[in-house]
């Protein structure tokens, strides 16, 4: 295509080019905003998808723990019990082997445990982690022998010191990734922090009461749980909706966004209704366990992908700590 | 030893990026990758594992101030070279679960190399988002202080290659009053917005490398209020407990009945 011919540069064509220049005066860097041109001032969270997944795990295996001892002081069925601390053991099995496999450095996995300290919560996480996944295989291992008629006094007291140790460690396992999240840089986490370990903790015991069932245990015991804990996650949405803060954009903005509210209305609302209608019949009980644990899984990852947005975020972290 | 220290002048930098060539050539530090970024003659973006000195190139409009004092320049053209803040509390070390980052007896932050294990739990601990881990490799890395150069009696490689003394390194008291004299010198001759960046009022405590800027920390992606992430260690702790304390009452109220 040949473009309307125009009439060649003249001399005042120059002047008014020249003209023109002077008016939009120098060129304008894109340094427009309070930030070094939006790049990021924080690093983003590293870890792999190895990281949520054990913080959901982590959440289950601990509150079935719990659950089991709680049930076992209930006097309730001794099988119950028992598929309690098996959870709680598989999930403390598989829990080591995700965090390991998310270090640059698996092979130095041991120096985790050069060191026990109390200012970082990953140090915490680590002995946690070691003292519940001991106390579980010690407590089924108890529980087993006794199964299996080795029953004396020594055994079963040496049994419910085991299981209670495990429910404690199996509590601060489901909780302490909260903080782990909580008391770090990054403002999306960190302004959540009281927040988060309450969420994961109510995540865990509804994951946990939603395996039971289907697992077979549809007690009302494990009924209850499930409303409480999609009771609470609900309550917990609703705040997330109502509560508008700046610092709180990935929440509801974005993939993480998006995420945790499917997440949000999975454990909460959606299980919530299931199990209220249908609760009754089996199906009933399978479906909301199957949505919570759903719900719960995404959670973990959403508030990941969150703190990632959060900390890609330079002008986030800029008003929060100015309004400080 | 005594404590010691960087104070980096913008005022006085022009940009070389000399700090950045010999940091890595006397670290061994790897390539970081060739990549324009588009953003004035600032082609690393920021520091990371494979970068421990980076070289900020700042352009702003008028409205922030003359390149020369009491002109009318119409643009201004500032040069930082960033660094570790070797922070007083820092948020790296309280992280560290291995006990790999240290305090060394000049008061700066080192990371054991031979100790990490790559959990990556400093990178989101580091409120100047100066630490990261480096994929290949899988441990963090960041600013070594040249702890090597300062034990064998020499100054750290960027400080020793500067051509301008925008970056000096000494002693830390002696330093920060440097740093004072430098900013009313620099208010006298004019540039009314010349301040230390130190937060020293937050929780982090004051920092070990300060830096001599012109106009808002905000413009060179310095937090203006940085905290060390354990101050939030003590609400989030209380929210696990309390609600673990709700969680065994729910649960034995649901047996019980």
């Amino acid at each position: 295509m040949k473009s309307p011919s125009k009439p060649k540069a003249t001399e005042e064509r120059l002047d008014e080019i020249r003209e023109a220049a002077l008016k939009a005066g120098p060129a304008q860097g894109p340094q427009t905003g309070e930030s070094y041109y939006g790049l990021p001032v924080l690093k983003a969270p590293v870890w792999t998808w190895e990281v949520p997944l054990y913080f959901f795990l982590g959440g289950i295996s601990g509150v079935s723990a719990c659950i089991g001892f709680i049930a076992q002081l209930f006097r309730s069925d001794p099988a119950f019990v028992r598929v309690c601390f098996w959870i709680a053991l598989i999930g403390a099995s598989i829990c080591p082997i995700l965090l390991i496999a998310d270090l640059g450095r698996p092979k130095r996995f041991l120096n985790m445990l050069r060191v026990f300290k109390l200012r970082s919560a990953m140090s915490m996480g680590a002995w946690i982690l070691v003292a519940f996944s001991n106390c579980a295989f010690l407590a089924v291992l108890c529980f087993e022998l006794i199964l299996r008629g080795l029953a004396n006094p020594f055994l079963i007291s040496l049994l419910w010191l085991l299981e209670g140790s495990a429910a404690i460690t199996g509590l601060l396992l489901a909780s302490y990734t909260g903080v782990l999240i909580g008391a770090t840089a990054v403002p999306v986490w960190s302004q959540n922090r009281e927040l988060l370990p309450a969420h994961f903790l109510t995540s865990g015991l509804g994951g946990s009461a939603a395996i039971l069932e289907l697992a077979g245990f549809l007690i009302p015991a494990t009924q209850v749980l499930g409303f409480v804990a999609s009771g609470i996650e609900t309550l917990i949405e609703i705040f997330l909706e109502v509560r508008k803060r700046p610092v709180d954009v990935p929440l509801h903005h974005g993939r993480s966004g998006k995420a945790l509210r499917i997440a949000g209305l999975l454990e909460g609302p959606a299980a919530l209704l299931v199990r209220a209608f249908l609760g009754a019949s089996h199906t009933g009980r399978y479906a909301a366990a199957v949505c919570f644990l759903l719900g719960s899984l995404l959670s973990r990852y959403a508030w990941i992908w969150a703190g990632r947005a959060s900390a890609d975020d330079p002008h986030a972290l800029f008003n929060l700590q100015r309004k400080a | 030893m005594a404590r010691t220290a960087f104070l980096t002048d913008a005022t006085v930098c022009i940009g070389c990026k000399a700090c950045e060539v010999a940091c890595k050539e006397w670290n061994e530090v790897p390539d970081d990758g060739m990549v324009w970024s588009g953003f004035s003659y600032d082609n690393t973006k920021s520091l990371g594992a494979s970068t421990w000195r980076h070289v900020l190139f700042l352009e702003q409009p008028s409205v922030a101030g003359p390149q020369i004092a009491d002109t009318k320049d119409p643009f201004r053209w500032i040069f930082l070279s960033d660094v570790c803040k070797h922070c007083a509390n820092a948020g790296c070390l309280e992280a560290c679960p291995t006990g790999s980052i240290v305090r060394t007896e000049v008061g700066s932050v080192f990371v054991q190399p031979d100790v990490c294990n790559g959990c990556g739990y400093c990178v989101v601990s580091c409120p100047f988002g100066v630490i990261d881990k480096r994929p290949d490799d899988g441990r963090a890395f960041k600013c070594t202080f040249c702890y090597d150069r300062q034990k064998a009696g020499l100054i750290p490689a960027c400080a020793k290659a500067c051509p301008t003394q925008s970056i000096q390194f000494g002693d830390l008291d002696e330093l920060r009053l440097r740093g004072r004299n430098r900013v009313q010198e620099l208010q006298e001759r004019g540039y009314k917005d010349a301040r230390i960046y130190n937060p020293e009022e937050t929780s982090v405590g004051g920092i070990h490398a300060s830096f001599v800027i012109l106009g808002e920390p905000e413009a060179y992606n310095l937090p203006p209020a940085p905290e060390v992430p354990t101050v939030y260690l003590k609400s989030a702790w209380t929210s696990a407990l309390v609600s673990a304390a709700i969680l065994v009452a729910i649960v034995c109220a649901a047996f019980a009945f």
